[in-house]
C-alpha cells in the first residue's frame, strides 16, 4: 500500500540539494506516488538534480536573508501544506530541519517523530524505525495523528537514487511573516578551512579519541588519513576538550558515517559513537584495552600503543 | 516558589530601592557637619552601604533565566523498555542529564558575569522525581518548579514542550535555557517547540551567550564552524552539551540545596487538558521492537611490534593501498 504526496523539506546551496535531501527523496519516492521538495532558498537552481532523482515539483521560496531559518520556514510551510495538504512531511536531521520540524508542529499541532532511519507505510499509516540503546534495538512507531506526518530522518539511512527524470517543475512561493518569534538574525558567519576528502563522503576515515593521549598526537592520524586519501574524524572527548572542531566528530550528536573502511584509534566505543560509525562496510580498531567495546564491533582489532602502532604503519605506507 | 511569593520579593525590592535613599546620600555628601555624633555618623555610612547593595541586587535581578532540565535513568546503566508500554523504564532513580547540567552552569555564569540574577529550573517528570533537580539546585540555581502527574506518562515531545512552556510562562524569564537534545531522548526538538509554544525567538546550538542590556548574542554551532546570531530577549536558547564546564556542588551548594524552594505542581494547576499529553496527545503507537543485526567481531590481535603489517594486509584486501 502506498500513500499519496509525501513533501520532502529540502536544504540546498548554491553547490545543489544536499546529498540528505537526495537520500530522503528516494525514500518518498519509493513510499508515496507523488514526492514534493519544499526548499526554502533558491530552489529553482537545484531543480534539475531534484527533478533527475524523482522529484515532481519544488517550491522554491528563494534565499531567506540573514534570518535564522527554522520560524520562518515553518509559517511559509504551514500557509503552503494548508492549500496543499500532503500525507507526511521528511526532514532530515540537520539543525535547521529540526528548528523548522518542531516550529510547524506547534504550529499545525501534530506529533513529530526524531531519530528515524527507515519507514514504510503499513495499513496506510506512516511506520517510522528509531535505533535505541545504542543502535541494539530498533523501536518501530505508527503515526495514529489525523493530517500530515512529521518525521525526521537520521543522515545515511536511504540511498539517494537517480530516476533519470528531468527537471522538476518550480513552483515560486512566497515567504510567510512569523512576526517577533522569527526575529533572531544572523550578524557573521566563521567558516573553518576544509580540505581533501569530507566526512560525510569519504571512501576511508580515520578517528582519533582521548587514547591519543593529547592534541599533538592527533597530527599522526590526520597524517595516515591523508596517505590513504582518507577524511579525519574524531570521538566527542577531544572535540570537547577542544583538541579539534566539532565538525569533525563521529557519533550520535555529530556526523553519521559509512565509509567503505573505518579506522578507530584510541576511541573506547562508547554507544553514542558506535551509532555514527557502525553502518561502515568495515572497522579497524586500535585500542590498548583488550576489553574496549570498538573490538565489539570490529573487523580487525589491534591491542596495541596508538603512539606505536600508528608511526610504524604510516612509515609502511611511506615505504610503498 | 509561589508567583505570589516572587512578586512578593520583587516588590520588596521594589520598596527598598524608592526608600529614602535620595535623603541619606545627599544629606551625607551635602551636610556633613550637621552630623554631631560618631553614631549617628556611622548609621548613615552603613545606610549609604545597604542602600548601594539593594540597589545593585535590586538591577541585577531585572535578569531572571529559567533552565529547562531533564531527569534521566543513569546512561551508565543499560536502558531497558518496559514491554507491557515500550517506554523507557524510569523506575530507577534518576539523575540530572548530563546534557542539561551545560544549560545550568551556562545560566549560573550569565548571571555571575551580570554580578546577578536569577536562575530557577524547571523540570518534568511522571513520578514526582526530585534528585536530578536537588544536584542542579546544589550547583547553584535558586529554586525549582516540577511539573508531575500521573497522565503524564508517555507523552510525546509536542506534550513535554505544551507543559513546560505553561510551567516556564508563570515564571516570566528574561532568558530561556535548555540542552540542544536530552541524553535519553534525544529528539532535540522539545526546546524550540516551547519556544514555538511561547511565541518567542530562539536560537538553538548555542555554543557561547553574552547578555547585553535587551539582547541576547549567541554563537551557533554549524556544520562548517560557528554563526553569530542574535535577538532580542525573551528568548529561548539551547545550548550544546560539552561547552562549558558544570561546576561539582560543593558541600556547602549540597547542604543549601535541601532547604531551597522547589515547587510541585500537576496537569490542573497548569491549566492543561490531560488530552494533549500522554499516549493520547501523542497520536502515535509502538507497534514493534527489534533487535538490531549484531554486527559480528573480526579478528582481534596483540600488537607484538607488527600489527601495522597485518592492517596494511588488510588495506590491500580491500584494495585501499
Ligand atoms: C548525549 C550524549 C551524546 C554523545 N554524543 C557523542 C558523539 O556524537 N560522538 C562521540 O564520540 N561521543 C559521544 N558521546 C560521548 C561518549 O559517551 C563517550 O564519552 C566518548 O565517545 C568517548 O570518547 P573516547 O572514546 O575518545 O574516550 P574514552 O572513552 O576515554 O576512550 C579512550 C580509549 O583510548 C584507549 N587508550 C588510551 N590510551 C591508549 C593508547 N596509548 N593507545 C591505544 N589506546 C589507548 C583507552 O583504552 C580507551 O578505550 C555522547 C555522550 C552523550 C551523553
Amino acid at each position: 500500500m502506498s500513500v499519496e504526496t509525501i513533501l520532502v523539506f529540502g536544504e540546498a546551496d548554491e553547490s545543489g540539494p544536499s546529498g540528505l535531501t537526495l537520500e530522503l527523496l528516494a525514500a518518498a519516492r519509493d513510499l508515496a506516488t507523488k514526492a514534493e521538495v519544499f526548499v526554502v532558498g533558491d530552489g529553482a537552481a537545484a531543480a534539475s538534480e531534484l527533478g533527475a532523482h524523482g522529484a515532481s515539483t519544488v517550491y522554491s521560496t528563494g534565499v531567506l536573508d540573514g534570518k535564522l531559518m527554522g520560524v520562518h520556514a515553518a509559517a511559509t510551510l504551514q500557509a503552503h501544506l494548508d492549500s496543499n495538504p500532503v500525507d507526511a512531511v521528511f526532514f532530515g536531521q540537520t539543525p535547521d530541519g529540526r528548528d523548522t520540524a518542531a516550529r510547524l508542529a506547534v504550529r499545525l499541532d501534530q506529533p513529530v517523530i526524531t531519530n528515524n532511519v527507515g519507514a514504510v507505510i503499513e495499513d496506510g499509516a506512516l511506520v517510522v524505525e528509531e535505533p535505541v540503546f545504542g543502535g541494539t534495538q530498533n523501536v518501530f512507531t505508527a503515526f495514529r495523528n489525523e493530517g500530515p506526518s512529521l518525521a525526521l530522518f537520521r543522515p545515511k539511512s536511504f540511498e539517494a537514487e537517480p530516476t533519470g527524470s528531468g527537471a522538476a517543475e518550480v513552483v515560486p512561493v512566497d515567504f510567510v511573516d512569523p512576526g517577533a518569534a522569527g526575529s533572531a538574525t544572523v550578524t557573521g558567519r566563521h567558516i573553518e578551512e576544509r580540505s581533501g576528502p569530507q566526512l560525510d563522503d569519504a571512501e576511508v576515515v580515520v578517528s582519533g579519541g582521548r587514547g591519543l593521549g593529547q592534541p599533538e598526537a592527533y597530527e599522526m592520524v590526520d597524517e595516515l588519513a591523508g596517505l590513504l586519501g582518507a577524511a579525519s574524524g574524531a570521538s566527542r572527548a577531544i572535540v570537547d576538550a577542544g583538541w579539534v572542531p566539532y565538525a569533525k566528530q563521529v557519533g550520535q550528536t555529530g556526523k553519521v558515517v559509512k565509509p567503505n573502511v573505518y579506522v578507530a584509534c584510541g576511541i573506547s566505543g562508547a554507544t553514542q559513537h558506535l551509532v555514527g560509525m557502525k553502518g561502515s562496510k568495515n572497522i579497524i580498531a586500535i585500542n590498548k584495552d583488550p576489553e574496549a567495546p570498538i573490538f565489539g564491533v570490529a573487523d580487525l582489532g589491534i591491542v596495541g600503543d596508538v603512539h606505536k602502532v600508528i608511526p610504524a604503519l604510516i612509515e609502511a605506507l611511506k615505504a610503498r | 516558589m509561589t508567583d505570589d511569593a516572587d512578586s512578593l520579593t520583587r516588590s520588596k525590592i521594589r520598596t527598598q530601592l524608592v526608600s529614602p535613599i535620595f535623603g541619606p546620600r545627599v544629606e551625607l555628601l551635602s551636610g556633613q557637619h550637621r552630623y554631631s555624633t560618631l553614631h549617628q555618623r556611622v548609621c548613615e555610612i552603613f545606610q549609604l552601604l545597604i542602600w548601594i547593595s539593594n540597589n545593585l541586587g535590586a538591577e541585577s535581578t531585572t535578569m531572571k533565566v529559567v533552565v529547562c532540565v531533564k531527569q534521566i535513568p543513569d546512561p551508565a546503566l543499560p536502558g531497558e523498555l518496559d514491554p507491557s508500554t515500550n517506554y523507557l523504564k524510569r523506575d530507577d532513580k534518576l539523575i540530572l542529564d548530563e546534557s542539561d547540567s551545560y544549560g545550568v552552569e551556562m545560566a549560573l555564569q550569565l548571571v555571575e558575569s551580570a554580578g546577578g540574577g536569577e536562575v530557577s529550573l524547571v523540570s518534568m517528570a511522571p513520578n514526582g522525581e526530585v534528585s536530578g533537580l536537588r544536584t542542579a539546585l546544589a550547583m547553584g540555581a535558586e529554586d525549582a518548579v516540577l511539573v508531575s502527574d500521573d497522565a503524564l506518562a508517555g507523552t510525546d515531545a509536542l506534550g513535554t514542550a505544551r507543559v513546560l512552556a505553561a510551567a516556564i510562562s508563570r515564571m516570566s524569564p528574561d532568558l530561556v535555557l535548555a540542552g540542544v537534545e536530552s541524553s535519553d531522548g534525544y529528539t532535540g526538538t522539545v526546546p524550540e517547540m516551547i519556544a514555538g509554544v511561547l511565541e518567542m525567538p530562539s536560537i538553538t546550538f548555542a555554543k557561547q551567550i553574552e547578555i547585553d542590556g535587551d539582547t541576547v548574542k549567541v554563537q551557533r554551532q554549524t556544520e562548517a564552524g560557528y554563526d553569530d546570531v542574535e535577538c532580542a530577549t525573551p528568548a529561548l536558547v539551547s545550548v550544546t552539551a560539552g561547552v562549558v564546564e558544570p561546576r561539582y556542588p560543593s558541600f556547602k551548594g549540597i547542604m543549601a540545596a535541601k532547604k531551597k524552594p522547589l515547587e510541585e505542581l500537576d496537569l490542573a494547576a497548569l491549566g492543561i487538558d490531560s488530552s494533549v499529553v500522554g499516549k493520547n496527545g501523542a497520536r502515535q503507537e509502538t507497534v514493534r521492537v527489534t533487535d538490531a543485526e549484531e554486527r559480528q567481531a573480526g579478528e582481534v590481535i596483540e600488537d607484538e611490534g607488527d600489527a601495522h603489517e597485518k592492517i596494511v594486509e588488510f588495506l590491500g584486501e580491500l584494495k585501499i593501498v
